[in-house]
């Protein structure tokens, strides 16, 4: 048997939906490419074959939620030369960080029946709280081009091309209108992470910040602009409280304006 | 010579038909998701007939007209340079061979185009993204190859939207310069159009569909429309001296205020005619064998744009507002001998927050630091 030189991919889960290491299955025309280039090692979504570590790329997905969670991500950056972050819940936290914001005991006790079996941390992080990440791809989920260029990137050894301005520029070079301009829709595009291709938008509605906060966010001046168009506070806070909820400053602006957090 | 004639309504329509018989990709103004946009049309039915707007910073609204006027609107979101500059356009791509590397030229043979309803303000824009593009050291080829042989039918202004100061700018109303055809839609006593003739490709085609001599009266009412949009012009800009008052206005606390609402989202330079800025992607195949160069739009108002060997340089909003509007109006003209912006008030519309550059410019006169916008 001869030596397989090609560099190991592995790919893991932590709390999270599984949609996206769904995207790296749903690069169906490039799918074959990427496993000649790559070895498969470890990616049980996909196959139950597993080939013990070390690995040269870890794609990370889900958020540090259990005590074992904790154990396992330090268990992997120590068997990963690059560990790359894949999705809001890696990056951000994800939707389930919304109970950072609530009193975990308190909402355990009402949704399970016997809520002393059930071994969790107060509040669901991402990835880069816990250990050295050296790639954090945005999206809810990511975008399946956007993955692709960050693996191939990591094979040829150069920087990935993605961009952090915000989604606006993708928005407009699509040649959509602006919503929010025209309809009075509001939109997260202004304060978000480009990466997605303006999807939203593209189809007449507004961002809903998938790709969590572009790189200069003023997140609270859009939440100014979205009071002055008649939007309640508790409105404001909900649109920033989603996937990236975790993620500043999505986080203090919606808990700024959400009237369960004043006084 | 006479330069000025009528053409009907159906004589537009054979016009364009002309156009489009000669190879030529028609785009002009259609109504889609809510905004008179620039795009592909096949014929005189698909324009805005009976549509205008209502424009005011940040906000934008489709009207109903009841005349049926086809370019009774003002400023489209979309500015012309989409088809000149486009958004996105891969320079080259480059094989890995035994030896080294060979680099294959990507240039296309771009679209035949022809422009229908090109504003006063649009017109200045395109000489100055001609002169930006083409007219210095470093020429664009991919620019030139597109405005080369492109067609343009002007269409002189009637009204001005809330938004508009090209009077300020000295780029409008009325349209001079720069179009093949100019028309100058006439509503009463019946729907006509008043034709100015401004190359010989535009003569030409005029010669090829049924039209009279103007007479005075026509011409009178052809100035009047453009008087009438003078008079309707929504803002206005104080020029003089404006490259002092900029420069001599870099620590105004008025970028700073600004920047507490500036979303740093890029719509004023994605939107604005004269903005030209792009930046360079490179990109792999899997096994390292190819690569390609992609050019796209990008904006003084990213972070990235201003990184260098060691850090971003505008790391503030503050900081990218005042280059952006500074670079407008004061540093271009070092840079081409013009200002930068036409008064087409897009920015204006179009930013989510309606930041009014007419605004900040008025504050940063009125508070002037050291009286340097005053006269020598």
């Amino acid at each position: 048997m001869t030596l397989d030189r090609r560099p190991r991919l592995a790919v893991w889960k932590f709390a999270s939906c599984d949609g996206c290491q769904l995207s790296l299955l749903d690069c169906e025309d490039e799918l074959l490419a990427v496993a000649d280039a790559i070895e498969i090692a470890h990616f049980p979504e996909a196959s139950r074959r597993s080939v013990e570590g070390p690995y040269d790329l870890s794609l990370v997905e889900g958020s540090i939620t259990t005590p074992r969670d904790l154990e396992r991500i330090r268990e992997i950056r120590g068997i990963s030369r690059t560990l790359v972050t894949i999705g809001a819940c890696a990056t951000a936290g994800g939707i389930q960080a919304l109970r950072n914001y609530a009193d975990i005991k308190e909402y355990m006790s009402i949704v399970y029946a016997h809520p002393e079996y059930i071994d969790v941390l107060a509040r669901a992080t991402p990835i880069a709280d816990h250990v050295p990440v050296d790639f954090e791809l945005r999206g809810c989920p990511v975008n399946k081009q956007q993955l692709l260029e960050v693996v191939n990137a990591f094979l040829n050894g150069r920087p990935p091309a993605i961009p952090n301005y915000s989604v606006c520029l993708e928005c407009k070079r699509r040649a959509a209108v602006c919503v929010m301009v025209a309809h009075g829709t509001p939109c997260l595009g202004p304060v978000t992470q480009a990466g997605c291709g303006a999807i939203c938008p593209g189809f007449t509605r507004g961002c809903y910040g998938c790709f969590g906060p572009q790189d200069t966010p003023n997140t609270e001046s859009l939440a100014q602009a979205w009071l002055r168009a008649g939007k309640s506070g508790a409105e404001v806070a909900r649109v920033f409280h989603t996937f990236n909820c975790g993620a500043e400053p999505f986080a203090s602006t919606g808990k700024r304006h959400d009237p369960n957090h004043q006084g | 010579m006479e330069n000025r004639f009528l053409i009907t309504l159906e004589g537009l329509g054979a016009l364009l038909a002309e156009l489009k018989g000669m190879g030529r990709t028609l785009i002009g103004p259609v109504v889609r998701d809510g905004a008179i946009v620039y795009d592909e049309i096949t014929g005189l039915r698909d324009l805005p007939a009976g549509w205008g707007d209502v424009q005011e910073a940040g906000r934008y609204r489709l009207e109903k007209r009841d005349d049926g006027a086809l370019f009774a609107y003002n400023s489209s979101p979309m500015a012309w340079k989409r088809f000149l500059h486009p958004p996105a356009l891969t320079l080259w791509k480059a094989r890995r061979r035994d030896d080294g590397f060979r680099i294959e030229s990507e240039a296309q043979a771009p679209p035949l185009h022809a422009f229908i309803g090109v504003r006063a303000c649009d017109l200045r824009a395109i000489a100055i993204q001609d002169r930006v593009l083409m007219e210095d050291r470093f020429r664009d080829p991919h620019y030139a190859a597109r405005r080369r042989d492109v067609f343009i039918l002007a269409a002189q202004c009637a009204q001005a939207g809330n938004t508009c100061f090209c009077a300020s700018m000295d780029s409008g109303p009325r349209a001079t310069q720069g179009f093949d055809l100019a028309l100058t839609e006439l509503l009463h006593p019946e729907h006509r159009f008043l034709l100015e003739v401004g190359s010989e490709a535009g003569g030409r085609l005029l010669s090829r569909v049924p039209h009279q001599v103007a007479g005075e009266a026509d011409w009178a009412a052809a100035l009047q429309a453009t008087e009438n949009a003078r008079a309707q012009m929504g803002r206005h800009v104080d020029t003089r001296n404006i490259k002092t008052l900029l420069y001599g206005n870099a620590e105004h606390p008025r970028w700073e205020e600004t920047a507490q609402r500036c979303l740093a989202c890029a719509n004023c330079t994605m939107v604005c005619p004269t903005c030209f800025c792009t930046a360079i992607e490179d990109h792999t195949d899997l096994e390292g064998s190819e690569a390609r160069r992609v050019r796209h739009w990008d904006s003084c108002f990213t972070s990235q744009f201003s990184h260098i060997h060691g850090g971003v340089v505008r790391a503030g909003i503050a900081s990218r507002y005042r280059q952006w509007l500074t670079h407008k109006l004061a540093s271009w003209q070092d840079q081409f001998g013009t200002l930068g912006c036409v008064g087409c008030g897009r920015c204006i519309s179009w930013c989510p927050e309606g930041i009014d550059i007419t605004e900040e410019l008025a504050v940063i006169r009125a508070q002037d630091q050291n009286g340097a916008g005053e006269d020598a």
